[in-house]
């Protein structure tokens, strides 16, 4: 039971990374980016050509994050200067995405098995196992995105892109550029989620053309649970109950999977998940009604 | 300061839907001119407030302000020289930031903006000074979501952003129409204090004929896209709404103007 809930915490640490940039695009933005499902692909499919080629861990983590930026942008362009519906561009792009990995693949899968990966270098420094490597390491760079992105949101540029996804006549209004706040957050985004992508394959030693099929619903239940359950107070506590979103959404599957459910209906279990914890404010909203009808009754009586 | 020639905008030009809003205006605003505009619905007031800020392209004719031409510009870059207030309280501010952010957005409007902390210590204490300004209390809430705010309040704080980095031009869109008369009374007399303390130039769209003659020294009246009266000066001051509603039905050929105007 302990192995399984490290395992969920630090899986749920690498997903979190993930969240993070889903929670730029949907929250922060408020655009429904699919680019997402391609982009996470795409980090796992960069990390893990360039380790069997021979390449730095680290060095590949940071060219994932690059090769998500350029993701972003291309869904950004089709949106603002082309003026594309956003789900559409993200669709278009993670549909090229597809393609794209294949070729930085060179294959459908890619296998890492017994090869250096950011966390060996970790897992050697501090003497532990892979799990433990995976928590520090996930764990440490979570962290570190939450500050940056704390600072990043503050700055002139950040507090532009935020009020975007607010109001785009007050934006244009204030002289901000509007196609360029919903660039450079797409790129933010999606680069986070390539990275995450990146670390999620080099955790697992295994890449797959098909991994990223349902992670936008991943994100999205890892986002709705850390905004539910760990509250919405100041952006700085946000930012950080993505982290906890993550871990909580992971520590739920572990516990459904062992309480017996097969592993082929976990997507339908979290599309599930997501679609009610959607529709709480209306179920909300129909107990009001209904509370209200009621009353009238008593008092017509 | 502001020269509009041959303004002509036409809507879905080439459907059964073709409309055009704005039919050969030409306008010339001197440097701290306050201009109210009024009209019917349809007139094309907003419309020409909207090309001015490069919401809208025009079809023909050319804006200039100070000198600087506007027609290729887009919006974001016109809105260096321009401050504006619309008549939606919503659209002017961004609700899920504090009052002190967006002012702050304001405060770099036509500026580069880059990593710098977007609030700075010393920016506060100017906010501070800013919103006491309004006496609204607002200065004690800086840190507030601007959610939080009535419609009034919003309204206040969209002027005050409007021309908290000088603008050239101030254009206010019916701004007062969506507050209830208390509040509108209030935002129109902050509006009135701070044009006349940074001469400002301004462009004014109301609906209310009282409004429109006792504000401003200007008053220009549209229908069916064009200008149909332009009254300045002592002639402006001297006009009642009685003579007003007769000059606008005998100019415009249209009789009745609605309720909202004559009461607004």
């Amino acid at each position: 039971m302990e192995q399984i809930l490290l395992g969920a915490i630090s899986l749920g640490l690498l997903w979190s990374i993930m969240t993070l940039g889903v929670y730029i695009s949907f929250r922060v933005l408020d655009v429904a980016d699919m680019t997402v499902e391609g982009s996470i692909t795409l980090g796992a499919a960069v990390c893990a050509r360039m380790i069997v080629s021979g390449n730095d861990p680290y060095l590949a983590l940071i060219i994932a994050f690059f090769a998500g930026t350029c993701a972003g942008l291309v869904t950004g362009l089709l949106h603002t200067k082309l003026r594309i519906p956003i789900l559409l561009s993200g669709i278009l792009t993670m549909i090229a995405l597809y393609s794209i990995n294949l070729r930085v693949m060179g294959m459908s899968n890619i296998s890492m098995l017994r090869m250096t990966t950011a966390y060996s270098f970790v897992s050697d420094l501090f003497n532990v196992s892979k799990t433990i490597a995976v928590m520090i390491l996930g764990g440490g760079m979570a962290i570190l995105l939450v500050l940056f992105l704390y600072w990043f949101f503050g700055t002139e540029i950040g507090s532009a892109i935020r009020a975007t996804g607010n109001n785009l006549y007050m934006v244009r209004a204030q002289g901000i550029n509007t196609d360029s706040t919903i660039i450079i957050g797409l790129m933010l985004a999606n680069g986070l989620v390539a990275l995450a992508g990146g670390l999620i394959a080099q955790s697992q030693n295994y890449s797959d053309v098909q991994m990223g099929t349902g992670s936008i619903v991943i994100g999205l239940a890892s986002l709705i649970i850390g905004e539910v359950l760990f509250g919405k107070r100041s952006f700085f506590s946000r930012l950080l109950s993505m982290l906890f979103g993550a871990i909580t959404y992971r520590i739920i599957i572990a516990l459904v999977l062992r309480m017996g459910m097969a592993a082929d209906d976990l997507k339908l279990f979290t599309a599930i998940t997501v679609a009610l914890a959607l529709s709480l404010p209306r179920f909300k909203d129909l107990k009001d009604v209904l509370k209200a009808s009621m009353k009238g009754r008593k008092s017509n009586a | 300061m502001l020269k509009i020639t041959s303004l002509t905008k036409v809507f879905n030009p080439g459907t059964i839907n073709e409309k055009t809003a704005l039919d050969d205006v030409s306008l010339h605003l001197r440097k701290g001119d306050f201009v109210t505009v009024i009209g019917g619905n349809g007139a094309g007031k907003s419309t020409l407030l909207n090309c001015v800020a490069g919401v809208y392209r025009q079809e023909m004719g050319s804006i200039v302000l100070d000198g600087q031409k506007l027609d290729r510009l887009p919006e974001h870059k016109r809105a260096k020289y321009l401050g504006r207030v619309f008549q939606d309280p919503l659209m002017g501010t961004a609700a899920d930031m504090e009052i002190q952010e967006n002012l702050a957005l304001a405060k770099r409007r036509g500026q580069r903006r880059g990593l710098k902390w977007n609030v700075t210590a010393k920016e506060k204490t100017e906010f501070y000074e800013k919103l006491s300004s309004l006496g609204l209390g607002l200065e004690d809430r800086m840190s507030v979501k601007v959610r939080l705010l009535s419609g009034g309040q919003r309204q206040a704080l969209t002027l005050l952003m409007a021309i908290l980095n000088t603008p050239k031009l101030l254009l206010l869109d019916e701004h007062t129409a969506a507050l209830d008369p208390k509040t509108a009374r209030k935002v129109l007399e902050l509006s009135e204090h701070f044009i006349s303390e940074m001469n400002l130039t301004c462009m004014m769209v109301t609906h209310n004929m009282r409004d429109a003659i006792h504000v401003g020294n200007r008053l220009i009246m549209m229908s069916q896209g064009r200008i149909i009266l332009d009254v300045r000066g002592e002639e402006k001051k001297q006009l009642t709404v009685e003579q007003l509603v007769h000059l606008f039905s005998s100019r415009s050929g249209e009789e009745v103007i609605n309720d909202r105007m004559l009461l607004g």
